[in-house]
């Protein structure tokens, strides 16, 4: 059961089978730990939100701290034009941030180790980042793929260059969170079952891996979702204000 | 029996290791495409009413929140700023009045002190005028007395001489002979007499 390292990405049917058409739609662990972090997020956020007072309490100050954190983030990648999308990374990041810390509980299941999870939301950025910016600046923006200053003996190298690292945006972005979370928590895993197998006598070192391990992965869930969502700052401002 | 498996437990897992692990099968979970359309589906789902409920709802309210916190903090502070400048210019014109009345005090003491000085010069002056005046009268007073008093003496003079000259030799002597005598006498002498 818990031997191996792997069976905590395991997805499986809790209820009973849904389908549309051929599409199983069933619901699963990763969708209640889905709707979880969401509804975590909506609560939180919620009492956050409710009343105003010259003076904070704890809950506001925790949703007033993460609001200024994200729209500093935006505005420093992004700049001034990207307040529109503020929502919309904010929620990300949220998303990102709580999926992964109700990972690093016991017993839970990790909604980003997922490829397919991560892809979607990468996809999904990449898309809307390389529409808006053909809405912002019409064919002008193909000139992202022709920096300036390059001497045109090289020009075609550099534009497939430039060609093949936009493509590859939405691969790196979701196998740099995917792969992160599922290394850490096998990490974890791996060395929980070193405490249970040396026992009493030899289990004292992984186990004090394991609790180092566990800070280490906190620190990586809260760092992934601010590079998932800073990178998402990034490609946007190159969509809003192209340099090249 | 309980306690040897115990023992075994704890200190012969190392020997299980591959047992432990044997029950590994099949690669990644993630690579399994099964459940890729539900969580798809519940990700879309999940993650739009988590955009479109902070979006629509919760983020305005917060930022409203922070806006309407951060003015009213400005305004306090603009109240404050402005309470601080009222009072500074009640101490400054505090202050004027300050100066003001003491230069008032000032004069005052002044005028009152040349006031009682001009009034105690006047009185002086009358009461020199009147001391001189009086020193004039009594200076003419003396002076007429002076002027009398040869006459006076020569009239005694003349008197005493008939007198005694009755009584030693008895006889009767003109007044007017005496006097030219007298006068002679008094004319010869006079800067002896009445030279002071």
């Amino acid at each position: 059961m818990a031997a191996n390292p792997m069976t905590q990405f395991e997805v499986y049917r809790i209820g009973p089978e849904i389908k549309i058409g051929a599409f199983d739609i069933s619901f699963t662990n990763a969708s209640l730990f889905m709707v979880i972090s969401s509804l975590a997020i909506l609560i939180i956020f919620n009492f956050g939100a409710k009343k105003n007072t010259v003076l904070p309490n704890k809950i506001q100050l925790l949703a007033e701290l993460s609001f200024t954190f994200v729209s500093k983030m935006i505005s420093d990648t992004a700049g001034s034009k990207a307040k529109p999308y503020f929502s919309f990374i904010f929620s990300l990041f949220m998303f990102v941030l709580f999926c992964n810390m109700f990972g690093m509980i016991p017993y839970t299941f990790t909604v980003t180790s997922h490829i397919i999870v991560t892809f979607i939301l990468a996809a999904f950025i990449f898309v809307g980042v390389t529409v808006i910016g053909f809405i912002k600046h019409g064919f002008g923006y193909l000139k992202l793929f022709v920096p300036s200053g390059v001497p045109i003996i090289l020009l075609p190298l550099i534009v497939i260059i430039e060609i093949i690292s936009y493509l590859s945006r939405p691969i790196s972005l979701s196998v740099r969170l995917f792969a992160n979370m599922m290394a850490g928590h096998t990490m974890m895993k791996v060395f929980g079952g070193f405490v249970i197998s040396l026992g009493v006598v030899g289990g004292w070192l992984p186990l004090s891996f394991s609790v180092a391990l566990t800070g280490l992965e906190i620190l990586v869930a809260f760092l992934q979702a601010y590079v998932f969502a800073i990178l998402t700052c990034i490609y946007l401002n190159d969509a809003l204000n192209l340099h090249h | 029996m309980i306690k040897k498996i115990f023992f075994q437990f704890i200190f012969f897992n190392v020997f299980f290791f591959k047992e432990v692990f044997a029950a590994e099968s099949g690669g990644m979970p993630q690579l399994n495409t099964e459940f890729w359309i539900s969580q798809i589906f519940w990700l879309i789902i999940t993650f739009g009413v988590l955009y479109v409920v902070l979006s629509k709802l919760l983020l305005p309210k917060i930022s409203s929140n922070l806006e309407s916190r951060k003015s009213q903090i400005q305004d306090n502070i603009e109240a404050a700023e402005k309470q601080r400048e009222s009072s500074e210019a009640k101490i400054k014109e505090f202050d004027e009045i300050l100066l003001k009345s003491k230069l008032e005090a000032k004069n005052i003491y002044k005028e009152a002190r040349e006031k009682t000085l001009k009034e105690i010069n006047t009185k002086k002056e009358k009461l020199e005028n009147q001391i001189n005046e009086e020193i004039k009268k009594a200076e003419i007073e003396i002076s007429l007395l002076r002027k009398n008093a040869h006459k006076k003496i020569n009239k005694i003079a003349i008197e005493t001489t008939a007198e005694l000259l009755k009584k030693l030799i008895g006889a009767e002597v003109n007044n007017s002979s005496i006097s030219a005598i007298v006068e002679d006498l008094s004319k010869r002498n006079e800067s002896k007499y009445y030279d002071n």
